[in-house]
């Protein structure tokens, strides 16, 4: 990154804000590595006996899968149900779902207690009875649709004309594959909470909980997309052709819209959780207060703001809008794994997080950042390779 | 007492090979334990909090010494929870019996062999396995480390080695599973001077503790926890006073496999039909685009066959005009011709007769 860039031939200075921040979280990152690989999960984390699980399971992995939900569901607009013309969206979009599952995958590393065993469950026992060993499929099966999805960009980037037609012809059939693991683990990951209804809070706890984390993770998906372009149009501008610069606005209108559809079932839905279970009475309770705040202020909110952004074609309303439903995703994965799980515990039982699962969990994601940054600076993401033009 | 008591370890000489035939315990249909599995009683009322069983588990299991010695009844003032050095712990519940008056009540803490283990059900390498004795057993060699077993639980039962960097476990009673295979009693049962845990064959210990009920009704609250509790567990509670009392969670009945079968079903559904639908999706776009592109292309084959018409026509028009327009020329200078020679004759006449 401080090499002269190809294309603009600008050399660009080291010591940015940028490099020095990334810079000192790495070097912490690899350190509370060491901690956590010479001490045990101990040494780094408040987890317990009691709480199994921390923010690398429900920030790093039920909110990284959620948020990376952008891939299947562009894809899948894009690929199969023929919205041509937020073709220019698919690219950033699958290549943030594949970094986003394969840093989940490091994340895992850090928390399960012999990352070196990931395997185990598909060559040693399978255990078919559990719900993660559903996710454990699903997850490896579309990193690997995902890899494959993604690897157009770096084959056009080195010019493998043939290998790279290949990899165009299978788009249709790995979309479809895609949507169909997404559908599984993204609901499966709810369905992992329905072992323990005693732990859960009973207004997140809901039989239904596979079904929620399924549609909201379209609603991220989709959201994710809009606020991810928002961010690159401002940091990766130079870097984007003109189609991609047209067709921002449209991606922006088309996904809010669908967006603001898809945030009104969630909310039904949730609403029919809680008559399912008949908890009404709970939304007095200061639990019941911080469940209206989730489906009041984000979900209900972005869903009116969205319509009112794409009644008034506002795109900034509508960008605005995505930032907060990506928080009310957050919120949600959180209340479910943490906040409100072993809600019944007294106080001094329950979990909040160490700092140093904080450095980690911030380590991941700045090698996201990095390894995202290379990439779009590199290859053909905003822009489509001159030599392949409208070749897809 | 002591007379059943003998009579089970006899029962477990005799028969400890017996039940090893038979499979798991997942599928549908109710499952309500293996027949002639073996359980513990834990009669609470008989229960003086003094520790012995404890100390017993922490000697049979080689386990180290605690901080405080095990005499030390001081330490009954907190509620403890097991963990990976300590496999059982007894608590001491004030409860209040009549207004007013506080009774204190205790309670063994400790893995309770679920029938139908959530812990077994959620592990996606299926180590652990409930044996047909009774216990249900972890096998560390194919363990991953996700915990899920632990956040399944509702006992809280089951503790991780989080301080072991390499090889950490999941850690929890056994129901001294080498014990019972050598025909012995469990540690703590065979340590407890007050008679407040029984071990024996399950079905023998529910009539036993449904006896005790009927022979002291006011002693006892008229339940035996364990017998349904998502499915029944190896260990039985009898209470004088209400269970949430003690500690014991209020649970359904329906074993744990159940909340996520569910789910899992919805696999194949999926499966089988999102592709179909998919692809039925993708053709009929297709088939759109297609249509479109046809019609456009026949539009701009009509607009062009139209205009090449109009253009024939124009041409024709045009090549029709300028036939006559040659042939009025033509006539023209046919005439003009032949004016002229009218002319020529009539000022020389003989030049024509010549001709």
């Amino acid at each position: 990154m401080t090499a002269t860039d190809a294309q603009s031939g600008v050399k660009r200075p080291i010591f940015t804000a940028f490099n020095v921040i990334t810079t000192l979280i790495v070097i912490l990152g690899l350190y509370l590595t060491y901690r956590r690989f010479t001490g045990g999960l101990g040494a780094v984390s408040n987890l317990t006996h009691k709480n199994p699980w921390g923010i690398w399971i429900g920030f790093d992995l039920l909110t990284g899968v959620a948020l990376a939900a952008g891939g299947y569901v562009t894809a899948a607009g894009v690929y199969i149900f023929g919205m041509k013309r937020y073709h220019s969206a698919v690219r950033p979009a699958l290549l943030t779902a594949f970094l986003g599952y394969f840093f989940v995958v490091i994340a895992l590393l850090f928390d399960v207690g012999r990352p070196w065993r990931l395997p185990y469950p598909f060559i040693m026992q399978q255990g078919t009875t559990s719900i993660m060993f559903e996710v454990a499929l699903c997850v490896s099966l579309y990193l690997t649709v995902l890899f494959l999805e993604f690897t157009p960009i770096p084959l056009e980037w080195l010019g493998w004309k043939k290998v790279r037609g290949l990899a165009i012809k299978l788009t249709l059939t790995l979309t479809i594959l895609g949507v169909v693991l997404s559908t599984m683990h993204q609901s499966s990951l709810g369905a992992m909470f329905l072992i323990a209804p005693t732990k859960l809070h009973p207004l997140w706890y809901s039989p239904y909980i596979p079904v929620f984390f399924f549609v909201s993770s379209i609603a991220a998906g989709l959201s994710m997309v809009i606020f991810e372009s928002s961010l690159s149009r401002r940091i990766f501008s130079h870097k984007m052709d003109a189609t991609h610069r047209e067709e921002g606005d449209a991606v922006v209108l088309g996904f809010g819209k669908a967006a603001a559809l898809v945030l009104a079932a969630y909310f039904v839905l949730k609403l029919v959780g809680v008559a399912h279970g008949d908890h009404w009475h709970l939304l007095g309770t200061p639990y019941g207060a911080w469940f209206l705040v989730e489906i009041l202020g984000f979900v209900l909110l972005p869903c009116f703001l969205y319509s009112v952004g794409v009644r008034d074609r506002n795109t900034v309303l509508i960008r605005w809008t995505s930032a907060i439903t990506v928080l009310g995703i957050v919120l949600n994965r959180l209340n479910v794994s943490l906040i409100c799980f072993n809600w019944n515990l007294p106080a001094d039982e329950r979990y909040s997080p160490h700092w140093m699962e904080v450095g980690i969990t911030l380590f991941v994601v700045t090698l996201f950042l990095l390894v995202f940054r290379f990439i779009v600076t590199r290859m053909p993401v905003f822009h489509e390779h001159p030599e392949f033009k409208e070749s897809h | 007492m002591t007379l059943s008591r003998r009579t089970f370890i006899k029962s477990i000489a005799g028969g400890a090979g017996l039940a090893l035939g038979g499979s798991a315990a997942a599928g549908h249909g109710t499952f309500h334990g293996y027949p002639d599995s073996n359980a513990i009683l834990h009669d609470t009322t008989r229960c003086v909090g003094c520790r012995s069983c404890e100390a017993a588990c922490n000697s049979v299991n080689g386990l180290p010494a605690p901080e405080r010695p095990f005499t030390d009844t001081s330490v009954l003032d907190d509620k403890r929870s097991t963990d990976e050095k300590t496999f059982t712990v007894v608590n001491r519940y004030e409860v209040e019996k009549e207004p007013g008056k506080k009774v204190a009540y205790f309670r063994k803490v400790q893995c309770n062999h679920c029938l139908e283990p959530c812990c077994a059900s959620v592990c996606f390498v299926k180590a652990f396995k409930k044996t047909p004795e009774g216990p249900v057993l972890y096998d560390p060699s194919v363990c991953v480390g996700c915990r899920y077993c632990l956040l399944a639980c509702p006992f809280y039962a089951l503790t991780y080695e989080y301080d072991n960097p390499l090889e950490p476990q999941v850690v929890r009673c056994t129901m001294c599973y080498p014990r019972i295979k050598e025909g012995k009693l469990p540690g703590c049962v065979e340590a407890c001077p007050m008679g407040a845990l029984t071990y024996g064959k399950r079905d023998e210990l529910l009539l036993i503790a449904r006896e005790r009920i009927q022979k002291d009704p006011d002693r006892y609250v008229n339940y035996i926890y364990g017998e349904h509790e998502v499915g029944g567990q190896s260990w039985l509670h009898l209470s004088a006073v209400p269970f949430e009392d003690l500690g014991l969670p209020s649970l359904t009945t329906r074993p744990a496999p159940e909340l996520t079968s569910g789910a899992l079903s919805l696999v194949p559904v999926v499966v089988g039909t999102w592709p179909v639908l998919l692809t039925g999706i993708y053709a009929i776009n297709k088939r759109k685009d297609k249509i479109a592109e046809q019609e456009q292309s026949d539009a701009v084959a009509q607009a062009e066959a139209r205009t090449r018409d109009e253009m024939k026509q124009k041409m024709d028009t045009a090549a029709e005009k300028a036939k006559q327009d040659k042939q009025k020329a033509v006539e023209t200078a046919v005439k003009k011709a032949l004016a002229e020679e009218a002319k020529k004759q009539e000022k020389d006449p003989k030049e024509g007769e010549v001709e």
